[in-house]
C-alpha cells in the first residue's frame, strides 16, 4: 500500500513491551508478551498467527476493550504519542472512534440489532463531532456511499439483520470511518465471509486507506490476505513475538521455524510445489498459555529445537536488516 | 461382482433435487421454494476425491447430506455400484450406510460430549453388529491408532480433545465399517493451518492405504487444489463446471468459476490482485434468476443468458460447463 510515502512520518501508534495477563481459576497468567509494534500513517501492519496466539488480545488491548478477566500489567501504547494506559475512561471514550476504531470479525454481534444502521453511525458522528441530528445524518450517508454500499440512503434505514454478510461488513467499516479515525485495528474482517465478498471487503478497505491515509492494523490467520495487504508482518506464536519483517522479506526469506511451518502447511499452489506433495504439517499442538513451556514455546513442536531451545527463551533480534527473529538456531546472515 | 457392476462408477448422481419448501401466512401456505440443490449429477470413482466447492448457499453442503439421506431429495437418482438406491427409507439407507460415511465440519458439535471416544467409534460397529463385544473394542483401538490417536485415550471424553484430536475421532468414526466413500463435509474448515495440513494428509495417507473415494466439499479453494481429482464448481443449486483438477485450476472455463479462482488471495506479495471494491451480491435461493443463474453477476451475460439456462455441456478437453459464451 501506501507505505513507501509515508516512511518518514512518525508513527501514530506506538506499543512497547506489552503483557497482558488473564486471571482465572488456574491463576494469573500472560496472553500477550512483550509485544510491540509501531505504524504510521497509511501503513498496513499485519499481526498474523493461530488460534490462541494473542492476536485478538493484543487488538483489544489498543482499544481498552479487554475483557474482565484480562488486564495490561506493563507496558506503553502511545497514540499519536499520548499514554493510552494512562488516560481515565472519559478520555477513552473521546479517543475511540474518532482517533482508533475497530473493525469486528463478526459483524452481526458488534452491531446492535434493535437500531438501524443509520442510527448507529450516526450516534457515532453525533458523540464525537458535537453536531445536530441533521449533519449527523448527513455525514452518515457520506460515509455509507464511501463505502459504496448500494442503495445507501435505504440501507442507513435497516437493521443489521436485513443485510447480507458482506453488506454488514461495509456497514461496520461506515460505522468505524464515520468520525475520520487515525488508526483502523480489523480483526479477521473477512474470515467470515465467502471469498468472492472477501476479495470485495478487502478491494475497499485497500483502496480507503490509500485514500484517507489510515494507519491499519490487521489480524489474520490467513497468510494469503497477509500476502496481498500487508507491509509490514508480525507472526505470533505463544503470546510472544517470533517474527517481524517487511512482507517481502517475510515470504522471500522466512527465518522462524513457525513461519515456515505455515507457509508449508498452506495448500495451495506455491511456485515450486507440486500440489500432489505431502503439507508439511506442524506435529502437536499449541500449548495452552497457562502451560507454557520453558525457554522457546515453539521448541516442542519445533524440527530444529535443541537442548537450548528447551532451557532458555530466545531473544528477538535483528536477524538480516530490518528482520527480526526469536530463534537461537537462526545463525545471523 | 457383475460385469456391469465393475464397471460402473461407484457413485452416480443423476439430476439431484432437493427442494425446501417457503411457507407464509397465518396458514402457513407454500409461496414458493428454495432449490437448494436443482438437478445436479456427477459420478465418482473408486478411490477418487471429486471436490464440490462453492460458496454459502450453493447447495454443496446440501447435496452430502441429500446423498447421506440426512435430508430428502426432491428428486434425481443415486445408484452405488450400479444398483440404484430406489428408496431412502430406513432399511434401505441403512445398508448403504455401511458403504458411506461422513465426517462434519465441527467436531465440537458432531461428538457427543456426554459419550467416551470408546462409545463414539463403536455405535456403528454395535448398530450394525460387527463381530462381537472384544473384537469390536480391539477394532477401535486400531482405528484409533490409525487416525493417529493413542488407543489409551479411548475412555476420555472429547472435551479432554484438542480440536485436531476431535476431527481424527470423527473420521475414525467414518472409517469404523470399512466405507467405499466418505463425504467430507468442509471437515477442515474449523482447524487452524497446523492442523488443518495434519489433517488432510491423514484423509490422503487413508486414500491410498484403503482406496476410499472422497466426496469432499469445501469452499476453499487451496484446500481442493491440494487434495482432489476432479473438482465440480458449484452455483445456486447447480453444477456450472466440473474438470480434472489440473484443467480447471489451469483454465477455469466458466465465468463464476474464474471469479473465484480470481478472488483468492495468492501467497505472493509480488502478485497482488487489484481487488475491486464494488458491491456484487449473491442473488437468493429463493428468487433465483431466469435463465443462467449466474447471468446477474456475469461480465459476458447477454440476453440469451437471461432468457435461457445453458446445459452441462463437454467442451473439447472433456469438461463440462454450463455457459452460452464460453
Amino acid at each position: 500500500m501506501a507505505a513507501e510515502q509515508h516512511s518518514d512520518s512518525p508513527p501514530v501508534i506506538a506499543v512497547s513491551d506489552l503483557t497482558v495477563e488473564i486471571r482465572s481459576d488456574r491463576g494469573s497468567y500472560p496472553v500477550v508478551a512483550d509485544m510491540a509494534l509501531a505504524v504510521r500513517p497509511g501503513e498496513t501492519l499485519c499481526i498474523v498467527g493461530e488460534s490462541g496466539c494473542g492476536k485478538s488480545m493484543t487488538a483489544l488491548s489498543l482499544l481498552r476493550l479487554l475483557p474482565e478477566a484480562a488486564r495490561v500489567t506493563r507496558g506503553e501504547i502511545l497514540i499519536d504519542g499520548e499514554d493510552l494506559l494512562a488516560m481515565n475512561e472519559h478520555r477513552v471514550e473521546d479517543l475511540r472512534g474518532e482517533r482508533i476504531a475497530m473493525i469486528f470479525q463478526e459483524p452481526l454481534t458488534a452491531l446492535n440489532p434493535v437500531l438501524t444502521i443509520g442510527e448507529q453511525i450516526a450516534e457515532s458522528v453525533r458523540q464525537h463531532r458535537k453536531v445536530g441530528h441533521r449533519a449527523a445524518m448527513q455525514r452518515t450517508l457520506e460515509t455509507l456511499q464511501l463505502v459504496q454500499m448500494p442503495d445507501a440512503a435505504r440501507r442507513a434505514r435497516q437493521f443489521p439483520h436485513e443485510l447480507s454478510g458482506g453488506m454488514r461488513q461495509r456497514a461496520m467499516i461506515a460505522l468505524a470511518l464515520a468520525c475520520d479515525p487515525r488508526i483502523l485495528v480489523a480483526d479477521e474482517p473477512t474470515t467470515a465471509l465467502d471469498v468472492t465478498i472477501q476479495a470485495q471487503i478487502l478491494g475497499l478497505i485497500e483502496d480507503l486507506q490509500q485514500r484517507l491515509g489510515t494507519a491499519l492494523i490487521l489480524i489474520t490467520h490467513d497468510l494469503g490476505v497477509v500476502a496481498e495487504v500487508a507491509d509490514r508482518v508480525v507472526v505470533m506464536y505463544a503470546g510472544r513475538r517470533v517474527e517481524e519483517a517487511s512482507v517481502y522479506e517475510l515470504f522471500d526469506h522466512p527465518i522462524h521455524p513457525y513461519t515456515l511451518g505455515l507457509m508449508g502447511a498452506i495448500p495451495r499452489s506455491v511456485p515450486g510445489r507440486s500440489a500432489a506433495e505431502r503439507l508439511t504439517d506442524i506435529a502437536g499442538t499449541v500449548p495452552p498459555p497457562w502451560d507454557l513451556p520453558v525457554g522457546c514455546a515453539f521448541a516442542p513442536r519445533c524440527p530444529g529445537a535443541s537442548a537450548r531451545c528447551f532451557a532458555e527463551r530466545p531473544p528477538f533480534e535483528e536477524k538480516r536488516p530490518g528482520h527480526f527473529a526469536a530463534c537461537w538456531e537462526h545463525v545471523h546472515d | 461382482m457383475t460385469e456391469a457392476a465393475a464397471a460402473a462408477p461407484l457413485l452416480a448422481v443423476e439430476d439431484l433435487k432437493v427442494h425446501f419448501p417457503v411457507r407464509s401466512g397465518v396458514f402457513q401456505n407454500r409461496v414458493g421454494a428454495v432449490k437448494a440443490v436443482d438437478g445436479v449429477s456427477f459420478e465418482i470413482a473408486r478411490g477418487e476425491t471429486l471436490s464440490l466447492v462453492g460458496e454459502s448457499g450453493c447447495g454443496k453442503s446440501t447435496t452430502g447430506l441429500a446423498l447421506m439421506g440426512l435430508v430428502k431429495p426432491t428428486g434425481g437418482r443415486v445408484s452405488f455400484d450400479g444398483q440404484e438406491i430406489r428408496s431412502f427409507d430406513h432399511r434401505a439407507l441403512k445398508r448403504y450406510r455401511r458403504r458411506m460415511q461422513i465426517v462434519f465440519q465441527d467436531p465440537f458439535s458432531s461428538l457427543n460430549p456426554r459419550r467416551r471416544v470408546r462409545d463414539a467409534i463403536r455405535v456403528a460397529l454395535d448398530i450394525h453388529g460387527v463381530g462381537n463385544a472384544r473384537e469390536r473394542d480391539a477394532e477401535v483401538a486400531a482405528l484409533m491408532q490409525r487416525v493417529g490417536l493413542r488407543p489409551d485415550q479411548a475412555d476420555n471424553f472429547p472435551h479432554q480433545f484438542s480440536g485436531g484430536q476431535r476431527q481424527r475421532i470423527g473420521i475414525a468414526r467414518a472409517l469404523a465399517l470399512k466405507p467405499d466413500i466418505i463425504v467430507c463435509d468442509e471437515p477442515v474448515s474449523a482447524l487452524d493451518v497446523s492442523v488443518q495440513a495434519q489433517i488432510l494428509n491423514l484423509l490422503a495417507d487413508l486414500q491410498r492405504d484403503l482406496g476410499v473415494a472422497y466426496l469432499f466439499i469445501s469452499h476453499d479453494l487451496g484446500v481442493v487444489e491440494h487434495i482432489s481429482n476432479r473438482v465440480a464448481v458449484m452455483y445456486l443449486g447447480k453444477i456450472v463446471e466440473i474438470a480434472a483438477k489440473a484443467a480447471i485450476f489451469a483454465a477455469p472455463t466458466h465465468p463464476y468459476t474464474e471469479k473465484l479462482m480470481r478472488s483468492a488471495p495468492t501467497l505472493d506479495p509480488r502478485q497482488r490482485h487489484s481487488f475491486s471494491a464494488t458491491t456484487d451480491e449473491l442473488p437468493s435461493a429463493i428468487n433465483k434468476p431466469t435463465g443462467c443463474p449466474f447471468h446477474t453477476r456475469c461480465p459476458l451475460a447477454t440476453d440469451i443468458c437471461t432468457a435461457v439456462e445453458p446445459p452441462l455441456s463437454p467442451r473439447a478437453d472433456g469438461r463440462l460447463v454450463a455457459c452460452h459464451h464460453r
